[in-house]
């Protein structure tokens, strides 16, 4: 956490900046947890999809570290925009455009500056859960990443809108997120290569859901 | 897991270098994993464009040539290629008079090629065109579901629709035939065994040896249901008559009959349900022009097969017969 420049005077979000070098913190904590649940997803994907989300998501996490080694990028936007090609064109499948729609319109929303306040932070990811929206069209119960990416939005924004400082936010989206990805496990899939299953999907946890809840809890444990 | 290969993390790569070596008459990418026709883009034609995941050759590299694709970008073995690899392609096919995506309903495949549209509208003048294929009638068509995925009508369409496009007819007149061969195709698909995808190392799925899947999709999805091997007649009537069925086809109606071979099964095979096949048409009183037998959508080596009706008119059959030259398709040149 640094403190801002303009941001010297507001005692209530003054000390909690979310910064270029928190978002990179975020980013190698997200490819650390996907790296350790490789199998876990890859087996779940197994079952109701076509058992590759953890290779594929490792694969394009691993390859955005790489790039941030490279040529760290000062920016909100260079570092978001970063991440999101690079999941764009090494993850592949409907997993790469999503994820690489979110980060590229968390980019869009970041804007050109070294650092958002938490109010900020909320509308980037509120703008990225857009893009996954216009991107793969789920609903709440579909069975996708959806189902732990809406309530995470809605937690984080909720709680800041409340007052309540970003860590206890982070906390709250991340715990929505949790609950969202367990609450898929009796769902029927509505979407994508688990659709095919039917009734067949029931009883399966959504991969998706899954990573998309290591992406919050990695965001509770390094932006705040 | 036995398969004729070095690593299984270079299987695509590896095959791209011989396909380069093998046909002269294509042009290949090798970091991006492109196959280009090597005179594209080609002076006063529509660019066409079609991908996705590896493991269903000869789709899509092996339909890139003279009266078919101009290019054809390669994914991870069943799974979608990457915007940059379908942006790329789109801008050199482009001979300024745009260019069609072929895209087959998947959810992965239908978002990569749609952003890689968004990015051609931003970043280049190319006008860049759609068309998603979904004629597999083993799924149901609702909105609880992906849709129907697209299948044997892909390789009907882009042999088609590339004809059309070698005659120099306009991208608006190229995305309307292509609707219409969609609109105009039903498949479906059965398998007798599951197939062994090289990173996984293991079976997709498990079909008991007695067993045979109905309805199965391109990369070992499910079908409608699974029951006990029946004969080859049987297993016809499984697989024709839900596709008459679904279009529905009446007495008089011409169709090319497409018998697919899903990568393990031999031509003996092949040649034995088409015969199959064609009684069935001909008690409906439906007539076949035209035929196509062989393996050319595939599912790595999975054994069975896969039927494809496509209704036929007189431009269509015109469209068929045209000169065509590439790896997998031939005539006329």
């Amino acid at each position: 956490m640094t403190v801002g420049d303009q941001t010297v005077g507001d005692e209530t979000v003054g000390d909690e900046m979310v910064t270029v070098d928190g978002l990179r913190a975020w980013m190698v904590e997200f490819a650390r947890i996907v790296a350790e649940n490789k199998e876990h997803l890859t087996q779940l994907d197994s079952a109701i999809g076509d058992a590759d989300h953890g290779i594929n998501l490792n694969r394009g996490m691993q390859a955005v570290l790489g790039v941030l080694d490279g040529a760290p990028p000062k920016e909100v936007s260079d570092l978001l925009k970063t991440v999101g090609m690079t999941l764009v064109s090494t993850v592949g499948g409907a997993s790469g455009a999503l994820y690489g729609t979110y980060f590229l319109r968390l980019a869009t929303s970041g804007g050109d500056t070294s650092e958002l306040s938490p109010a900020e932070f909320g509308a980037a990811l509120r703008a990225g859960l857009d893009g996954v929206v216009a991107r793969g069209k789920p609903e709440l119960g579909d069975k996708t990443m959806f189902d732990a990416m809406a309530p995470a939005t809605d937690a984080l924004n909720a709680a800041l809108a409340a007052g309540e400082r970003l860590a206890t936010a982070l906390g709250e989206a991340s715990s929505a997120a949790a609950a969202g990805r367990d609450a898929t496990i009796p769902l029927l899939a509505r979407k994508g290569r688990a659709s095919y299953l039917g009734e067949r999907s029931i009883g399966h946890q959504d991969p998706g859901a899954t990573s998309t809840a290591m992406l919050f809890a990695a965001a509770a444990a390094t932006l705040a | 897991m036995k398969k004729l290969i070095n690593d299984p993390d270079t299987v695509v790569s590896d095959a791209l270098i011989g396909m380069d070596a093998a046909h002269p008459g294509l042009r290949i990418d090798h970091d991006r994993h492109i196959i280009y026709r090597a005179d594209a883009p080609v002076a006063g034609k529509v660019g066409l464009i079609s991908g996705g995941g590896s493991g269903h050759e000869p789709m899509h590299g092996g339909l890139v040539g003279p009266g078919m694709l101009d290019a054809a970008c390669a994914g991870a073995v069943f799974t979608s290629p990457t915007p940059d690899q379908m942006l790329e392609a789109t801008k050199k096919v482009d001979s300024g008079m745009g260019v069609l995506h072929i895209v087959k309903n998947y959810t992965g495949d239908v978002m990569n090629f749609e952003m890689a549209a968004e990015m051609a509208a931003v970043e280049t003048g190319v006008e860049v065109r759609s068309v998603v294929t979904n004629d597999d009638v083993a799924v149901e068509d609702s909105l609880y579901t992906a849709g129907r995925r697209g299948v044997g009508v892909t390789v009907l369409l882009e042999k088609i629709v590339g004809a059309a496009a070698e005659q120099g007819r306009s991208l608006e007149e190229l995305v309307a035939l292509a609707g219409r061969v969609n609109d105009a195709g039903r498949s479906m698909g059965m398998a007798l065994t599951s197939c062994i995808v090289p990173a996984a190392g293991s079976p997709t799925f498990d079909l008991g040896a007695d067993e045979m899947e109905i309805g199965i999709g391109i990369h070992g999805e499910p079908g409608r249901y699974r029951e006990p091997l029946g004969s080859a007649a049987e297993i016809a009537e499984r697989i024709v008559v839900p596709v008459i069925q679904d279009f529905p086809l009446d007495k008089g109606d011409r169709v090319l009959a497409f018998v697919n071979g899903m990568g393990g099964t031999p031509l003996i095979e092949l040649y034995l349900m088409y015969g199959e096949i064609a009684k069935i048409l001909e008690r409906h009183g439906i007539e076949i022009p035209r035929n196509l037998v062989g393996p050319y959508i595939t599912s790595l080596e999975m054994a069975g097969c896969s039927v494809t009706l496509l209704r036929l008119d007189d431009e269509l059959i015109d469209l068929w017969d045209a000169p065509v030259n590439t790896p997998a398709l031939r005539w006329g040149v």
